[in-house]
């Protein structure tokens, strides 16, 4: 039956959580098999249900969990699962971020949570089933019951690390509970309005009843957006973020930082669309006139606190609060092409991310730090590793065929059809930020010249270091795989960058956004 | 004018990826088989000019060829195309690889450097870079390209891995990148937004003169964020890169810096004038006069501070950065001979450039000499080289029989279809200045006697893998003026 693929995606993780903590009691090497094989069903089965919306008339595939409905009006009171296209395409990505994670876990997670793995493992699944739930689901109190389900496995997945990571997490709890109640309030505000929870349910009657003007909605609109800001680490309520992922051991960072904001934006996107509807989202309310300002505020904090960071993990935590603005910024210019823009990049952020974590992974294993003075001389000691890397930092700066560059163009694109020139010129300034944090990598990692500026060799390309330090020592290839997998993907996304913006034109189809171009 | 003949053929292509093979050879090769690695770029040089110079009959009996390599946006194909001019820059850049693979054999081994797998490979990589400008039909394909050249070249500019290193590929990526994504992204998002309802192809054929749509305003902003978008072309006020690059081994200064790269840039400010305004909108739009000023003004005080720099690649840095000038006025020109001239400066000057390059090179090789003032005497050491590096000032001065006279020529000629008596006068005294900051080299080298207490009785010529390239390319620029036929048939100017 049409939909069926739906419950796989479920079924594969959570099947694979509960056998991955029950493993725990027999051997504990287990768990790394039964998360990979859990993985490689639900990704085959996300894949198949993006399949069916493409190829359906009515591009989008839906499932009743457990059949489970009453034909009341608008729509049934069970919790339905619906599939469009562009739920298909963000639910690919964590599915997929997911498995080449957990297939590159193996080494770190023995490494740094020995004795744990397989509640690390049960988390982690559980923490992928949490984020491709939130992508897919057509209910808005489900909604909340996945995102909370999200948090608190990742709690425990950056609670797991580090002794700093509990401060860390305490931090990411308040902050995440916050976002959460605020968006469970709305919530209940819109319940009460429209007596539905199904997204298209509350739109249908919004559009219905004519609740535009209603204070109620206004009030509710607010609660859900602030919410959703705070957990996707919007400036100022990043806070939590660039600790949490610092002090959280290698793959979990890797998992959540892809992953997290770039969901929440896709839960805005379908707020604004699905559920508010962008007549009431843009139109009725005053968040198109400043939430731009914002936007530029946010990146070029973010810009500026990247800058000042001399930890690649950390400078990257900055680097995700700056690309959360861009993709804000896409969505509040309000035309057809930022929204492209804004979905485009949380596909090719989520991509381009993952490359740089993976790459950091690596880094962090081989010289123990991430600290800017620690990486000299890393071209000849693992090449391939850093063409990996690199290739996610072009693809950040927005170098051409990478996917960075295409969204980059689609959000200058649609900043320029609203005449949004503010944030056209903080893109620009933030590209020009993330060229001198990248290239000031490369050079600390090719010359051999100190910070200060003076020469640490003796010329001739003599790097200051010994020739144990030099020799070549390629990563593992458990992990080195992985990241050249996704560092392939940053490319071929950008090299097929139309084929994935038919689909997201197709979706965008069913709303009405002003193109600009009317000549 | 009829459409010309369109032949679809995947040479183009093939020039392009030669190098990437080359790539793979180089590396595989690597520092242990050093006769082998540079064999292989040797080769990889040849077949890329035996590529290039195979599409040369058919384009000059005036067919066109394309191949499709890929849909970048629904629109906007990634279109390779061999048209006269953008062959005339392919032509002249691999077969300058050529004699620069030759010299950097000689010129690397005889300094012991460090590091030569990696500065072969991305040599390559550069050099597919600029088939890649030279070929490209579209905007975007360009502004692909130009990119992929800015990033493969940094490894080559920062070679020494040291301080003055960091500093030069500071300076050199800054501005290059800088310009680019700030200055030229926009625009090219404009034109890709605003022309034809978003259906623009961006293409340079099918699209001339489309901008004549936008207001006036529209028109000069945009035509000043492409100037100066395309910084490789070295326009002031945005020209400190090229000094900055010049702390790179000398051939990468020959081949990238007098070539390649700089003539990159040119070549796509040609593009945009020649191809994408065209030249009816841009001789009435009121913007170009400005472009034409300012490229007057870079000709005129880059030869004055070259007249000043006793470092002599400074020297012929800021003499390149003059002569990328006459290109960028050239095309501003807006009329048919002087973009013929433009383009035939970009060979012409190729040609004398990279002799006196390579003379600086040599010396530097054979005695270690960086600064004009050192030079005393030294033309009686090494004869051929300093009669070579006289052969290109002459060229690049202007004088016949040499090939630079032909482009000044053109360009004066153009200048006067424009009725700019003005511009005549500035490439008259800029000679003037050519004149003063090149000729005395020469002649300090040959006629000034040596400076006694000095022990440089040792000083000979340079390795022949160094004097043998740079003597073909000094003969090389009394051949562009007798055999200039069919390079003016390929600017398009053939009288």
């Amino acid at each position: 039956m049409m939909g069926d693929a739906i419950a796989w995606i479920f079924i594969f993780p959570l099947l694979g959580s509960v056998l991955a903590a029950l493993s725990g009691f027999v051997n504990r090497k287990l768990a790394y098999p039964i998360s990979v094989i859990s993985m490689v069903g639900a990704f085959g089965a996300g894949v198949e249900t993006l399949l069916q919306a493409i190829n359906s008339s009515t591009h989008e595939v839906s499932y009743i969990l457990g059949g489970w409905t009453l034909d009341l009006f608008p729509r049934g009171v069970g919790i339905e699962f619906r599939v469009d296209i562009l739920a298909g395409l963000i639910s690919i990505i964590v599915l997929g971020v997911g498995l080449i994670v957990t297939i590159y876990s193996k080494l770190a997670v023995e490494d740094e949570t020995p004795n744990k793995e397989s509640i690390y493992y049960s988390l982690m699944l559980l923490q992928i089933t949490g984020l491709a739930g939130i992508c897919m689901t057509g209910d808005a109190f489900n909604l909340y019951v996945l995102i909370e389900v999200a948090a608190l496995t990742g709690y425990g997945l950056i609670a797991i690390g580090s002794n700093r990571a509990a401060a860390a997490t305490f931090n990411y709890l308040i902050l995440g509970t916050i976002g959460a109640s605020l968006y469970l309030l709305g919530v209940g505000y819109l319940y009460i309005k429209t007596g539905t929870l199904n997204m298209i349910g509350i739109r249908e009657v919004i559009e219905a009843n004519g609740l535009a003007d209603s204070a109620t909605m206004q009030v509710a609109f607010v609660l859900v957006g602030v919410g959703i800001l705070i957990k996707m680490a919007f400036f100022p309520f990043h806070v939590w973020l660039p600790n949490a992922y610092c002090n959280a051991p290698t793959t979990t960072s890797c998992l959540l930082a892809p992953l997290v904001t770039k969901v929440m934006i896709y839960v805005m996107i379908r707020m604004l669309l699905s559920v508010f509807g962008v007549e009431f989202s843009f139109e009725s309310t005053i968040w198109v006139n400043w939430m731009p300002w914002l936007v530029v505020v946010a990146i070029i904090c973010a810009a500026f606190m990247a800058l000042a960071q001399r930890e690649i993990k950390r400078m990257l935590a900055y680097l995700i609060v700056a690309e959360v603005g861009y993709m804000v910024g896409g969505i509040w210019i309000y035309n057809y092409y930022g929204m492209i823009g804004s979905i485009f990049h949380i596909i090719s952020d989520a991509c381009m991310t993952l490359c740089l974590f993976l790459g950091t992974g690596i880094i962090l294993r081989a010289c123990k730090t991430t600290h800017f003075d620690g990486l000299r001389g890393l071209f000849s000691k693992m090449p391939l590793t850093m063409i990996g890397f690199f290739i996610g930092g072009f693809s950040i700066i927005g170098l051409p065929p990478t996917c960075g560059f295409f969204s980059k163009w689609y959000l200058i694109t649609g900043g320029m059809v609203s005449e949004r020139w503010e944030y056209m010129v903080v893109l620009m300034f933030s590209t020009m930020v993330m060229v001198v944090l990248f290239f000031r990598l490369i050079e600390r990692i090719h010359l051999a010249v100190s910070e200060s500026g003076e020469n640490l060799g003796k010329g001739h390309g003599d790097l200051g270091l010994s020739k144990e330090q030099t020799r070549f020592n390629e990563a593992p290839l458990v992990m080195l795989i992985p990241l050249l997998v996704s560092a392939s993907c940053v490319i071929l996304i950008g090299i097929y960058n139309q084929e994935v913006v038919n689909q997201i034109e197709i979706f965008l189809q069913d709303y009405d956004l002003p193109t600009g171009v009317d000549h | 004018m009829s459409a010309p003949l369109i032949i679809e053929d995947i040479r183009p292509l093939l020039a392009l990826i030669a190098p990437w093979f080359g790539l793979v050879g180089i590396m595989w090769a690597g520092e242990k088989r050093a006769n082998l690695r540079e064999s292989i770029t040797f080769i990889t040089a040849s077949v890329q000019a035996a590529l290039v110079l195979s599409m040369l009959p058919i384009v000059l009996s005036g067919a066109i060829l394309e191949f499709h390599i890929w849909q970048i946006f629904s629109y906007v194909p990634m279109l390779l195309r061999v048209d006269g001019p953008g062959l005339l820059f392919a032509c002249v850049a691999s077969i300058l690889w050529i004699a620069t693979t030759l010299y950097s054999v000689g010129y690397m081994r005889g300094l012991h450097e460090h590091a030569q797998t990696r500065f072969y490979s991305f040599f390559a990589l550069s050099l597919s870079a600029t088939m890649g400008v030279a070929f490209s039909a579209n905007l975007l394909t360009i502004y692909f390209f130009y990119e992929m050249l800015s990033v493969s070249t940094f490894p080559l500019v920062t070679h020494m891995q040291d301080k003055d290193a960091r500093t030069g590929g500071r300076t050199y990526l800054g501005y290059l990148l800088f310009t680019s994504l700030c200055l030229l992204l926009p625009a090219l998002s404009w034109c890709y937004v605003w022309l034809d309802g978003g259906q623009m192809t961006m293409d340079f054929m099918a699209d001339t003169g489309k901008v004549g749509h936008f207001s006036e305003t529209t028109q000069i902003v945009l035509l000043f964020l492409f100037t100066y978008g395309f910084a490789k072309s070295g326009l002031m006020p945005f020209h400190s890169w090229l000094p900055g690059a010049m702390v790179a081994p000398t051939p990468v200064s020959a081949l990238l810096h007098a070539v390649a790269v700089v003539k990159v840039g040119v070549f796509c400010v040609y593009r945009i004038y020649a191809d994408v305004y065209g030249v009816e909108v841009l001789s009435q739009m009121g913007g170009e006069e400005w472009i034409m000023i300012i490229a007057s003004g870079t000709i005129l005080i880059s030869s004055l501070i070259a007249l000043s720099q006793d470092n002599l690649k400074r020297r012929l840095a800021f003499s390149t950065i003059g002569q990328l000038g006459y290109i960028a006025l050239g095309a501003a020109i807006a009329t048919d001979r002087g973009q013929g001239g433009a383009v035939l400066h970009i060979a012409m000057h190729a040609c004398g450039k990279i002799t006196l390059f390579f003379c600086a090179g040599a010396i530097f090789v054979a005695s270690g000499k960086k600064y004009v003032s050192q030079l005393r005497g030294i033309g009686r050491r090494m004869p051929i080289t300093m009669g070579a590096f006289m052969i290109g000032s002459l060229s690049v001065i202007g004088l016949p029989p040499l090939g630079g006279f032909i482009s000044k020529w053109y360009l004066a000629l153009g200048a006067l279809d424009r009725d700019a008596t003005w511009v005549v006068v500035v490439l008259l005294i800029s000679s003037l200045l050519n004149v003063f900051y090149l000729l005395p080299v020469a002649v300090t080298a040959f006629f000034r006697s040596e400076d006694t207490e000095e022990d440089d009785a040792s000083i000979k010529e340079a390795p022949w893998p160094c004097v043998v390239p740079l003597a073909c390319t000094a003969l090389g620029c009394f051949a562009m003026f007798f055999w200039s036929d069919s390079l003016l048939k390929l600017a398009g100017v053939s009288p």
